[in-house]
């Protein structure tokens, strides 16, 4: 067997016992990814030269018996959003294509510390805002799986690194879904931890009271590996919570006796694809085979879930993006035609005696900001921003984002009074299975919908995790969705677990 | 509800984004069909109901008022546009 074939967890073993070395470990990554690269376009820059000597490193330190970290020798690679000092970070963006952080945000200087070999950065949708990675400003990535097909997003160059056999771990973030669907479109593990469990400092913003770093691997067990490192308080990001991390690894084999998994009756409407179903039901068998109770509840407001993620996710967005304005870092319009464009404007109202246009035309400084947002975002970010705007402005304020507001709030009510009576709650991850690049591009709003499932566990702070659970007749992975209440990450990942190894869905590797 | 070019044109100096014709153009049509669909939040009844901003709890959170390090004036400027090594250089803002 292929050393790639292995779990992270497996490597893990082989790399303390010495059966492998980072360096060969790392190698071997590089060359699947020369294999499969110019198919796939995971990755926006693979840093060959930096990992093989961050390999180098470790070896050496294992050499002379000096400790080492949990993932020492691992390699990962990193959604592109998350800043590293003087290495480009990008969001997939024009805004940022040239940008380097002065700083490193938390989360990759913990993989950092723990030993991770950095192997690269995946492609993602432009700022986080995206369902299939096809609003990258850069490149296409294709699932590994079909490559007529799209990863999802955003995260979808992390999910099909790790689908694709190049990485045995990734890191993406998730603000409606945007872990947890990639790897449901993509047969891996991904989730999303519950808000504010692992630090955001350094995380460029999408919205600030959604988003959270999450990991991506093929098994839950190699999740929670990831996740024990990169989880905990941040004294610099002042949502962090200051709750210390279990030792999620320690725990992740041992089943739940007793656990009650709810299904919520408003998940299994019409438009839910027949196989998915079919696939999602057999997985609740399986759990009933192992002793758990499966019963039904109600979510009831969750059908104004993606109603309400896309009044407050976009107008977080567009006070977040604010800052790209071009005057401190990142792209800058170029000035002369800038001027040159004003003044022939000036020129043009001035003979026509315009005298309105020529109080309301834009100063020198508005219009460095309006000509460089127009050309640093793509169309679905400026889309976003117009939307929040919309949503936060006078006279729209009270009907949009503060009504969202109340309705999260009876969102987040139904999981509260649901955990009464379940433990975890299991359904479907997306409605359909991956669909096909250039499908829902020029469709924003059948895009928006297939978050259905995804959003509100964002909207409600808890903890979620998508996990292969079967495949279409053609081939694609099937996910499973599983929530848990605030904080009970080691509940869902024992849960999952459970199901994992009753099954081989998780063995599945995309075949490319 | 149809969002017309001029609420979009508002918007867009709102968000300091220059749109272009064809832009205009569909933007109000996409924002008109996405703004159609979010106002459906409106059949349901919120009376009562407090807004909730954060899922998890929001407090300050302070630090002990200590001078420590901040960064370093040539690398806040290194990623700047355009600066003359004391400051950002932007177009001028008053008088012209």
């Amino acid at each position: 067997m292929s050393i790639l074939q292995r779990t992270a967890s497996e490597l893990r073993q082989s790399l303390e016992s010495g059966d492998v070395s980072a360096v060969e470990l790392t190698t071997a990554c590089v060359e699947r990814i020369s294999a499969t690269e110019d198919r796939v376009g995971a990755f926006l820059r693979v840093d060959e030269k930096r990992a093989l000597a961050q390999a180098a490193a470790i070896d050496a330190r294992r050499a002379k018996k000096q400790p080492v970290g949990r993932l020492a020798g691992l390699p990962v690679a990193v959604k592109d959003l998350l800043c590293e000092r003087g290495q480009l970070t990008t969001c997939a963006s024009r805004m940022l294509a040239d940008f380097r952080p002065p700083y490193d945000s938390t989360v990759v200087a913990k993989l950092k510390a723990e030993g991770a070999v950095l192997l690269g950065r995946t492609n993602m949708d432009e700022f986080a805002m995206g369902g299939s990675t096809e609003n990258s400003a850069f490149q296409v990535t294709r699932n590994p799986w079909d490559l007529e097909r799209t990863p999802g997003g955003s995260s979808g160059g992390s999910a099909a690194s790790v689908a694709a056999g190049m990485v045995p771990l990734a890191i993406g973030t998730d603000t409606g879904g945007s872990i947890r669907q990639p790897a449901g479109l993509c047969g891996v593990v991904g989730m999303k931890p519950t808000y504010g469990r692992v630090s955001r400092y350094g995380l460029v913003a999408f919205a600030s009271s959604l988003d959270q770093v999450g990991p991506m691997a093929h098994t839950v067990e190699d999740a929670a590996l990831l996740l024990e490192a990169i989880a905990g308080h941040d004294q610099r990001d002042s949502t962090s919570l200051d709750e210390p991390v279990p030792a999620y690894t320690a725990t992740v084999n041992q089943p739940l006796a007793g656990l009650r998994i709810g299904v919520a009756k408003e998940h299994f409407a019409a438009g839910l694809d027949a196989e998915v179903e079919q696939a999602t039901r057999a997985a609740l068998r399986v759990y009933e085979s192992l002793g758990a109770t499966v019963e039904e509840i109600s979510l009831p407001h969750g059908k104004f879930g993606v109603a309400t993620y896309y009044v407050i996710a976009p107008s977080e967005a567009s006070s977040n993006l604010a800052r790209y304005d071009g005057a401190h870092y990142g792209y800058r319009t170029d000035e002369r035609e800038m001027l040159a464009e004003l003044a022939g404007e000036r020129k043009n109202m001035e003979a026509a005696g315009n005298r309105r246009g020529l109080d309301q035309l834009d100063s020198a400084l508005v219009r460095m900001y309006r000509r460089t947002r127009a050309e640093g975002f793509g169309p679905e970010v400026k889309r976003r921003i117009m939307l929040g705007t919309y949503s936060l402005s006078a006279g729209y304020y009270d009907a949009y984002y503060l009504k969202a507001l109340k309705v999260r709030r009876l969102i987040r009510q139904d999981y509260d009074h649901a955990f009464d009576e379940v433990d975890l709650i299991a359904g479907p991850i997306t409605a359909s299975p991956a669909f096909k690049l250039g499908e829902m591009i020029d469709d924003p709003l059948a895009m928006y919908l297939v978050d259905l499932y995804t959003v509100s566990a964002n909207l409600a702070g808890i903890p979620g995790l998508c996990l292969p659970c079967g495949q279409t007749t053609s081939g694609l992975p099937i996910g499973l969705q599983l929530q848990a209440p605030i904080l009970q990450e080691e509940r869902l990942l024992r849960g999952a677990r459970m199901y994992e190894q009753a099954t081989d869905w998780h063995k599945q590797r995309a075949p490319i | 509800m149809a969002i017309t070019r001029q609420d979009v044109e508002k918007v867009a100096l709102l968000a300091r984004l220059q749109l272009s014709e064809a832009e205009l153009a569909t933007m109000s049509e996409q924002l008109s069909q996405i703004v159609g669909y979010v106002d459906h939040l409106a059949q349901l009844s919120t009376d009562g109901v407090e807004p909730m901003a954060h899922a998890i709890e929001q407090r300050n959170v302070f630090r002990t008022d200590e001078v420590a390090m901040s960064l370093p004036r040539e690398e806040a400027l290194a990623s700047a546009p355009h600066h003359d090594s004391r400051g950002y250089l932007v177009p001028a803002v008053l008088g012209e």
